[in-house]
């Protein structure tokens, strides 16, 4: 899988026409909405209540519209202009912030009731600077993002870890910056559906219970709703199993071609025969 | 940017960490845009306000606010009052202009009511 980390910094990735994909790609948007919402749900707000949100590498909003549809006033960070002004363009109502999270927050302390973040932490695991260090840069934001939150709020973030170390990386830090809880992986058996949801908790709400790490969804191999992942075409040609699998040019195919050529009038169609959509044998 | 947010940013410059806060308001475009009235949202607000800030605020956009926030933070406020601060709080946008920290006079530039927040390499 190709990571768009590697490709280059995030301002510099998220362009107009990388931009413009969230606004007219279906799947993307109804991707990050059900990431969003399960954020959401896992963030565990009190119903029917009006909450100060913080929505981490907003991008062009769609996470933001979740929040705006559930009644939330919310703030969104990010640091490619092209995605701010989409969400400009989108009229969502959230307050926009061109920031770059890995320099920290500046909120005052106890600010949010919550904060969500939908693919965005990897990028923090990046070095594009000379001056950049990954490690630093997450300490500062994960200290600062503590303090700005209200005491037992939670901050969920779906995430790509590249790989255990990163995992390790971001969850030590966190740790070490004053959060609790764990990660919470999604359909873990499937390649595709598995998501991973970093659930921290900014300490505990004085005199109630201790904040346990939600359960969740699709271990016991139970298959994800909502948007399908499955890969259309391979699955249909491998439903040929048994016999050979057809090749896409065969008789069926050539004859055809030849028919319309013939409709058409082209001149020096070849006759039809028992060789016709033959292979040749390799000769000597 | 909505004025409850600026009432909660502080400048977040490494190194600046006293008397960051509130950002100084200047040239300033102000719209409003109206939105639905939530008194129980203010309410669960007004703890979090830093009154002083957001009177000092009010005035440069020529609204004046009582300078002590009254007594009474519970179910009988003022539906009055607490329009007023719904009509500051969530429905004045500052569209254009620039903030500056008290302390480290760092310029933060709003554009199209986006402030730029990112800091060069010295300043992170």
């Amino acid at each position: 899988m190709s990571r768009p980390e590697h490709k280059a910094p995030p301002e510099i990735f998220y362009n107009d026409d990388e931009a413009r994909k969230y606004t007219s790609n279906s799947r993307i948007q109804s991707i990050q909405a059900e990431m969003a919402l399960r954020a959401l749900e896992l963030l565990n707000l009190p119903e029917n209540e009006t909450c100060f949100l913080l929505d981490i590498g907003c991008g062009s909003g769609l996470s933001g519209e979740i929040l705006d549809e559930e009644n939330h006033i919310w703030v969104g960070l990010d640091i490619s202009p092209s995605m701010l002004q989409v969400a400009l363009d989108r009229e969502v109502e959230g307050d926009l912030f061109l920031q770059d999270v890995g320099q920290g927050i500046g909120f005052r302390p106890g600010t949010f009731d919550g904060a969500i973040s939908i693919s965005a932490l990897q990028w923090l695991c990046n070095a594009d600077q000379q001056s950049h260090n990954p490690k630093s840069r997450l300490n500062r934001f994960f200290s600062t993002l503590y303090a700005s939150l209200r005491r037992g709020a939670r901050a969920i973030f779906q995430f790509y870890p590249e790989n255990d170390d990163q995992c390790e990386l971001i969850m030590s830090v966190a740790m070490r910056c004053g959060f609790e809880g764990g990660l919470v992986v999604d359909y873990p058996n499937s390649k595709k559906a598995k998501k991973y949801y970093l659930c921290l908790f900014a300490g505990q709400i004085p005199g109630r219970q201790k904040q346990q790490i939600p359960q969740a969804l699709g271990e016991d191999e139970s298959e994800p709703t909502g948007v399908v992942y499955s890969n259309q075409r391979i699955n249909e040609r491998q439903k040929v199993k048994g016999k050979q699998r057809r090749s896409v040019k065969d008789k069926d195919w050539v004859l055809r071609k030849k028919e319309v050529a013939r409709m058409r009038g082209n001149k020096e169609v070849p006759l039809d025969s028992k060789y016709t959509g033959r292979k040749r044998k390799p000769k000597f | 940017m909505r004025l409850i947010t600026h009432n909660m940013l502080q400048c977040h410059a490494k190194n600046c960490n006293s008397n960051n806060f509130p950002l100084q308001l200047s040239q300033v475009e102000i719209v409003n845009q109206e939105t639905e009235f939530n008194p129980m949202f203010l309410r669960n607000m007004l703890p979090k306000l830093e009154w002083n800030a957001l009177v000092k605020t009010a005035l440069q956009i020529n609204v004046t606010l009582p300078t002590v926030l009254p007594e009474s933070t519970t179910d009988d406020l003022d539906e009055e009052f607490l329009k007023t601060l719904h009509g500051i709080l969530l429905e004045t946008h500052i569209l254009q202009g620039a903030m500056t920290c008290p302390n480290c006079n760092r310029v933060y530039p709003i554009k199209d009511g986006i402030p730029n927040m990112l800091l060069n390499e010295t300043e992170a």
